[in-house]
């Protein structure tokens, strides 16, 4: 399946991001903070990458055809990182139509897996 | 190290209005294109009674409830140590810009990773919307480090 890219997710889609979901935890958008908490910079939050995940299965199922889905966070989002979104069918449920997806996003720069999932969807 | 008695703590059900002005917000913030989640005339030619939720909307419904880390405060933890660990939806119906949901939160567990080094906290939340009917069912796992420098 075709693979998507999303970001840079930069400083200012951070601040977007806090304001938009309401998740207003500094360590995603004060940089004084996250170096006060042991981080070297703040990172994104983890369901900017579902959201990204989201749009990116929207590619591949009906309108509304997303029936259900998990995600496991496997490591950070540094900020600036740009994500690749990748999906592959590991099933195909015949009486309802239903097929499910291998979920990975990566960062694009060295490889490393941030997220992994399942998703359920109708085609 | 959180205290397991709060293993099946519920919370009070707390009612959220879904905002066309948010939704937009969220749409932008994650860089959304599809037009249904702007423009109500999309969305209702895309034949949507107004704006819909995109599907990780959800898991903002309780921040945006004015409830940010309730249940977190109440345990005592420093959202610096602070790491999302899995989030998981199941979508029973769609809901809309001008639903109001209420939303119930349990924990369903509480375990420890790591010689006490992490917790690890499960919590499933219902959100019902103003006809009674189950949208969204979540099921988020927090992971907190219990030394910040982990």
């Amino acid at each position: 399946m075709p693979t998507r890219t999303f970001g840079p997710v930069t400083r200012t889609i951070l601040a977007l991001y806090a304001g938009g979901s309401g998740d207003h935890n500094p360590i995603h958008i004060d940089s004084d903070f996250a170096h006060s908490a042991g981080q070297s910079d703040v990172f994104a939050h983890g369901m900017l990458s579902m959201a990204y995940l989201a749009q990116y299965i929207s590619g591949f199922a009906s309108a509304g055809g997303l029936r259900s889905w998990s995600v496991r966070f496997i490591a950070v989002t540094p900020v600036n990182a740009t994500l690749t979104c990748s999906a592959h069918v590991i099933g195909w449920d015949e009486s309802c139509g239903e097929a499910t997806l291998a979920l990975t996003v990566r960062r694009t720069d060295d490889g490393k897996r941030t997220v992994i999932g399942e998703a359920v969807i109708a085609p | 190290m959180i205290d397991r008695r709060f293993i099946g703590w519920k919370s009070e059900p707390v009612v959220v209005e879904v905002e066309k002005g948010q939704l937009r917000l969220f749409a932008e913030a994650t860089g959304e294109t599809n037009l249904i989640y702007f423009d109500e005339e999309a969305a209702k030619a895309a034949g949507h009674p107004s704006l819909p939720a995109p599907p990780t909307f959800a898991f903002c419904l309780f921040n945006l409830a004015g409830q940010p880390y309730s249940y977190l405060r109440l345990m005592g933890v420093d959202i610096a140590c602070l790491l999302h660990g899995e989030q998981a939806f199941e979508y029973l119906a769609p809901y809309y810009a001008g639903d109001a949901l209420t939303l119930a939160t349990e924990i369903a567990d509480i375990t420890t990773k790591k010689n006490g080094a992490l917790d690890l906290v499960e919590a499933r939340t219902d959100a019902i919307n103003q006809r009674g009917q189950l949208c969204v069912k979540q099921r988020t796992v927090l992971i907190v480090r219990n030394e910040s420098k982990l």
